[in-house]
């Protein structure tokens, strides 16, 4: 299992990379080093203090408030303290490997990102064909867009069961309520936005007469992309949402099923570590989908 | 029996119908253009200049009657009737230089090659005085600026007719005499056939060589056409005071305010 998830590795971050990376990079430059250099520093440093310590401060705050909630005789979840005697392994060393089963959080988490990878990855493309479809085509959305409207709402844990009878393995049946999740708003907002493509553009089109495929790549992708995009946006972190809940119920590598795991064997603290991880990789993958959609957008949002 | 003119009308009329209402918007549209002249459509709002103007560029098919470019009948639109666009109509998406570049990419894909089709571009681009700005985008320059690119966009595409549509509709009145400059040097250079649909009794009357005045809808038709006689390069300030100006300023302000003015209940 640890084979594929290391080709993760080298797939999965590489947009990160090129996408700004934020805030913690700046405090680095804190230490002055002369009188006048401070001054110059002085602005700069009052700026991102402003920006950094509010978060922190409020972080220590509710660290606190935990801490004491729950730090008496009778209480049922375990504090930050208790949290960090329990997981600090968890915390510090994401990426160990101590057995099949005994490996770091980074890991778990990698297998789940390839999961989602598959499955946004499928949803994203068959959102946006069947979306331009649905756009271009009045027959194409009378006949499919009340169908989408009711399929669109079905929980996604409820296509679980199906899936598993289709696909006879977890995996594949994982991929599949990430790629039915994810679907929905990316195809929808393909179709809106393909039909809010201004009709000058197609004047535009016509006069120049752009084919069906020159038409597709040079204006209705580049003029529907802001919808695309905030499409992909909430398909992302749907597809987030419901990997953790397919693999508590399928098993396997992952961090759903991890959650699932420590609950069984009570550990509670892993399971607060746990969901950290799940919330900053949201976070992450939100922000890689944003900065990906204001390099591809830049000039169309701006009109 | 005289040559067919370069452009030529024949009977042209539109209606549109949408369930049971249906809309005469033109009658009996008849008129011949000839290589080289600069014409003006003018009439109220709604009188279906603009809707003759599309028929001209084959965006919107004639309900009956036709028109023959060169012979050859129109029926579709193509790059050899380029449209410069009330609003611009550039791709915001690209700069300056590739909005118009991508149509020079279309029209000369076969024809010329990369370092032509460039050279070719930064041409256009000089001629509207826009060079500079070549690496800008649309929402970063002003509406002038984007109606010049607009321009050269439309004359990149060599057209055998050049169409405006009310190009200088949403500039200020400043930066309209300096496209109008513009324009008449444009086609004191490259000689291109013009037509240009307006509001602006001076701006016809200063640009064309015939002005086609339309009646009021519904089934609007052209009321009359008036010869604009005044010898080339025209200076705006020269004319002020010329007759044979004055008197064509006259006549098209009569025949839309007397003759046909525009009933708003109607």
């Amino acid at each position: 299992m640890s084979r594929p998830a290391l080709r993760a590795v080298e797939t999965m971050p590489q947009p990160s990379a090129a996408a700004p990376a934020p805030s913690a990079e700046v405090v680095t430059l804190t230490p002055p080093r002369s009188a006048p250099r401070l001054a110059l520093l002085k602005p700069k440093l009052i700026s991102t203090a402003s920006v950094v310590l509010p978060p922190l401060l409020t972080l220590a705050l509710i660290l606190l408030v935990w801490e004491i909630l729950c730090s008496g005789a009778g209480a049922t979840l375990p504090s930050p303290s208790q949290v960090w005697r329990d997981s600090s392994d968890l915390i510090l060393d994401p990426f160990f490997v101590a057995g099949s089963q005994d490996i770091g959080l980074g890991w778990r988490v990698l297998t789940s990102l390839q999961r989602v990878a598959i499955g946004f990855g499928l949803a994203a493309l068959v959102g946006i064909a069947v979306g331009t479809l649905v756009g271009q085509s009045t027959w194409a959305m009378r006949g499919l867009d009340p169908i989408f409207q009711v399929l669109r709402t079905v929980p996604p844990l409820a296509w679980l069961p199906i899936s598993l009878a289709a696909f006879r393995d977890a995996n594949p049946s994982a991929i599949f309520v990430i790629f039915i999740t994810a679907i929905w708003p990316i195809l929808i907002n393909t179709s809106v936005g393909i039909r809010n493509i201004p009709q000058d553009y197609r004047n535009v089109a016509a006069v120049l007469r752009l084919n069906q495929i020159e038409f597709f790549w040079k204006i209705m992708l580049p003029s529907a992309a802001p919808y695309i995009f905030t499409g992909l946006r909430i398909g992302v972190g749907l597809a987030w949402l419901a990997i953790v809940a397919a693999e508590m119920l399928t098993g396997g590598v992952g961090i759903g099923f991890f959650i699932w795991d420590a609950w069984n064997s009570s550990k509670l603290s892993d399971i607060i570590v746990a969901l950290v991880y799940i919330g900053f990789i949201g976070f992450v993958l939100d922000r890689l989908i944003a900065g990906l959609a204001t390099i591809v957008t830049r000039g169309t949002a701006a009109n | 029996m005289k040559q067919a003119p370069y452009l030529q009308i024949d009977g042209v009329e539109k209606t549109f119908t949408r369930g049971d209402t249906s809309n005469h918007v033109l009658a009996d549209i008849h008129v011949g253009i000839d290589k080289g002249e600069f014409v003006s459509i003018i009439g109220h709002s709604g009188c279906g200049k603009s809707t003759l103007l599309n028929i001209i560029a084959g965006l919107t098919p004639a309900t009956s009657g036709g028109v023959l470019l060169d012979n050859k009948e129109v029926n579709e639109p193509g790059p050899d009737r380029a449209v410069v666009f009330q609003n611009h109509s550039l791709l915001p998406w690209l700069t300056v230089y590739e909005n118009v570049r991508m149509a020079v990419d279309k029209v000369f894909r076969a024809t010329k090659s990369r370092a032509e089709r460039h050279d070719w571009t930064m041409h256009k681009l000089d001629l509207v005085h826009m060079a500079h700005a070549r690496d800008r985008r649309p929402a970063e320059i002003s509406g002038g600026m984007k109606q010049r690119v607009g321009i050269a966009r439309a004359l990149a595409m060599e057209p055998k007719i050049l169409l405006l549509d009310e190009p200088f509709g949403a500039l200020d009145a400043l930066t309209r005499a300096h496209l109008q400059d513009s324009v008449m040097q444009i086609h004191a250079t490259l000689k291109n056939t013009m037509i240009m649909i307006t509001h602006d009794v001076d701006e016809a009357v200063l640009l064309s060589d015939r002005i086609i005045m339309m009646t009021n809808g519904p089934a609007a038709t052209i009321g009359e056409i008036l010869e604009v006689s005044l010898p080339r390069p025209r200076k705006r300030l020269e004319l002020v005071t010329n007759t044979t100006y004055i008197k064509a300023r006259e006549a098209v302000l009569k025949f839309l305010y007397e003759r046909h003015a525009f009933v708003e209940a109607a």
